[in-house]
């Protein structure tokens, strides 16, 4: 059994926690994992992206080839289109709804969510919002991450959640539980 | 035995402590930050004093860890690959002269230039000097094979080359590690290191003789190895190149793997007799196609990135090394239409912004004039909206640049350098415009950190001044400003005033980094 995951989005906006996140729940489960990440010039403001591989086998390549990846999880819904030729047939696309524009030729947004709903399988949601209802405002990732749970297949969201109780327990245990209800909301849809 | 994801500049890292560190010398660059940063924060590093402060360049850091080595203990020189060629000389050099404590220099390559301005391949600066070159596969071989580059490096008393790329390098897998073992005691060498021609000449002739021994230990490599899986394909699979291999083939191929160099003739001789052809998969530059090319003669089918069966420029991908392979893979969907680039830019807020605010507004009011960049964060104003940079080569080409500009008659020419890429490679090529009183204007922009590879300590901070000075500048060409935008206009009035002065001008704009300065404020807040 495998999982081929693109984390992807902009600089800043928070893919590597929820990479480190799902690398504590597979290291716990003992499920093999690579996860090859960007770092220098492209986390400023630039578009970001982490492959992430999941198996019950040996996993060899650190990249994931083209039509590959079962699931893109992406914070941005431009980033998601970036990353279509990895997308595998029956691949599953969860994203923000919110355009995050800091370039002048961002697309015609009507477009650009006719072509991502074009797509078979796609879930999206303005995570930002969510994050806020939540009482959380900087959780959006989290958020991001429970919509995404019920596709990981090779881990459960309830190994999820504990990954979360770990990461997050040295910054106390207010911040575990915000976590954990934006992590609830995302997989509440 | 001790499971943990470890990038593979952190396997390298706590490969090394394991091994018996006592420094590391390094200069920051991507992709091999990381490994210092590691040894840096290490409880381990820090109960034993692992010397891990970061050095002002490559080549002050490779010296000092020879001198490290010279007194017998064991030391780790990291950089970027094109640091290889900041301390070239004395790299060459330290496989002359010997080591005494096991020294391993590790050069991360950025093949497809993710972060870097060339894809040079730092294999050839070890057959350049002769050494042996370690090239893991992934994580787990990187921590292993470190206590294996220094025990080799012991054995053999030469320096030992380690070579990485950013896909390893910047990539997350569990690794398996052991005990720590002891660092070596003090032991001062009592060999004569000094390169004078006639010890020179003996000391070269020793350097060839052990060159048996160097192919000797890559043959016997538990590193090196090959399977045998049926039909008259051979694959040569270096370093990360072996794992494309086995991501497209699985159990199927007869695979040579190779992790370790100088190239083990006998046993390739061996492989090609067993197959037709040969395929060679190496992530960089074509250097073991074209050393089997070689061995084999031009009667041996050969293919690679020389024939174009893998792409001459780039990385490995698993893509392109199964398309080599006659294994297709190929998209399911289209490349999207509702897609813009979005290329890196600077912070806002950042205080280059406002130094280049400053340099658009005199661009468009001198058309000769021209902006000679560096390396840092700052070469991100040659794009938009900027558009402001003439060049950027190397690190501290900007002020000599402009000097052999100035000299042809080009003005105004402007240099545009950061604070730490001025201590790097910058200072010397200020002193020979101040020695002529070449008519430069240069901008050192210090925002008090090494930017862009993530905040780490600059060599020269509150030196800026003092340096310029004890170079011989004359003070009252010599100005500090602050770079905000409310003060873009009297920058740029400033940088007219010096244009027009015919002699050498530093203007420093200072402002510490918007990053490094909102994390010293959380660490504020902690205490």
């Amino acid at each position: 059994m495998k999982k081929d995951i693109i984390l992807c989005g902009v600089g800043g906006q928070g893919i590597l926690s929820i990479a480190t996140i799902i690398g504590e729940a597979a290291t716990k489960a003992g499920v093999n994992l690579k996860q090859a990440e960007v770092h220098g010039m492209s986390q400023r403001g630039g578009d970001v992206q982490s492959n992430l591989r999941l198996s019950t086998e040996t996993i060899y390549s650190d990249l994931i080839p083209q039509g590959g990846c079962d699931l893109i999880i992406s914070m941005e819904p431009m980033e998601a289109l970036r990353y279509l030729p990895y997308l595998s047939k029956n691949g599953v696309v969860v994203t923000s709804n919110k355009p995050f524009v800091n370039i002048p030729n961002y697309p015609d947004q009507e477009a650009l969510f006719a072509e991502l709903n074009s797509l078979p399988n796609v879930v999206q949601l303005d995570i930002e919002e969510v994050a806020k209802d939540a009482g959380n405002a900087r959780g959006a990732n989290v958020v991001l991450l429970g919509m995404a749970a019920k596709y990981l297949d090779i881990l459960s969201p309830e190994q999820l959640r504990e990954a979360i109780a770990t990461i997050f327990a040295r910054k106390g245990e207010a911040v575990v539980e915000a976590n954990l209800k934006c992590f609830d909301k995302g997989v509440e849809g | 035995m001790k499971k943990q994801l470890l990038l593979g500049d952190e396997a390298i890292a706590l490969g090394a402590l394991h091994a018996g560190l006592s420094g590391v010398y390094a200069y920051p660059g991507t992709p091999s930050t990381e490994i210092t940063e590691f040894i840096q924060s290490s409880p381990l590093g820090r109960e034993r004093g692992v010397h891990s402060r970061w050095c002002a360049n490559e080549k002050t850091a490779m010296e000092a860890a020879l001198g490290m080595s010279y007194a017998g203990k064991r030391a780790l020189v990291c950089m970027k690959h094109v640091g290889m060629n900041v301390c070239a000389d004395a790299f060459v050099n330290s496989a002359i002269t010997g080591v005494n404590g096991g020294l391993v220099v590790l050069a991360a390559d950025d093949p497809s230039m993710h972060s870097s301005q060339n894809e040079q391949d730092s294999r050839f600066y070890g057959k350049f000097a002769l050494i042996p070159v370690f090239e893991p596969s992934n994580q787990q071989e990187a921590y292993d094979m470190m206590a294996k580059a220094f025990d080799l490096s012991e054995e053999l008393k030469e320096p030992v080359l380690f070579r990485v790329v950013t896909r390893l390098a910047h990539s997350r897998a569990a690794v398996e590690t052991g005990e720590a073992r002891e660092e070596n005691a003090m032991n001062a060498s009592t060999d004569q290191w000094v390169l004078l021609p006639g010890i020179a000449r003996r000391k070269y002739a020793a350097l060839l003789d052990k060159q048996p021994r160097m192919e000797e230990a890559a043959a016997s490599s538990i590193y090196n190895k090959v399977e045998k899986n049926g039909g008259k394909l051979g694959i040569i699979a270096c370093g990360i190149g072996y794992n494309y291999v086995k991501e497209a083939m699985g159990n199927d191929g007869n695979v040579l793997k190779i992790s370790q160099y100088p190239l083990p003739e006998k046993e390739i001789r061996m492989f090609a007799a067993e197959n037709d052809s040969i395929l060679v998969v190496e992530d960089g530059q074509p250097v073991v196609e074209q050393d089997v090319k070689g061995m084999l003669g031009a009667g041996y089918p050969i293919k690679g990135r020389l024939t174009g069966d893998l792409p001459r420029t780039g990385e490995l991908n698993p893509d392109n090394v199964a398309a080599a392979l006659g294994r297709e893979t190929g998209p399911a969907f289209e490349v999207a239409k509702n897609l813009a680039g979005r290329p890196p830019q600077l912070c806002q807020g950042c205080g280059h912004r406002d130094v280049y605010g400053a340099l658009v507004k005199i661009i468009e009011e001198y058309p000769d004039a021209r902006v000679f960049g560096d390396i840092g964060c700052y070469t991100l104003g040659a794009l938009p909206p900027f558009k402001a940079l003439a060049s950027c080569v190397d690190m501290g080409a900007s002020i000599t640049m402009a000097k052999g500009a100035a000299d042809a008659g080009l003005r105004p020419a402007i240099a545009v350098i950061g604070d730490s890429t001025f201590t790097h490679s910058g200072m010397t090529g200020l002193l020979d415009a101040i020695n002529e009183n070449t008519p430069i204007t240069v901008i050192i922009s210090d925002n008090l950190t090494t930017g862009m590879t993530g905040g780490q300590d600059s060599a020269g901070t509150n030196k800026y001044e003092a340096i310029c000075l004890g170079l011989g500048m004359d003070p009252a060409h010599l100005h500090v400003v602050t770079p905000l935008p409310k003060n873009i206009p009297d920058i740029a009035q400033l940088i007219r005033d010096e244009i027009a002065y015919e002699g050498v001008s530093v203007i420093i704009p200072r402002r510490e980094c918007i990053q490094t300065a909102a994390r010293h404020a959380r660490e504020a807040k902690k205490k």
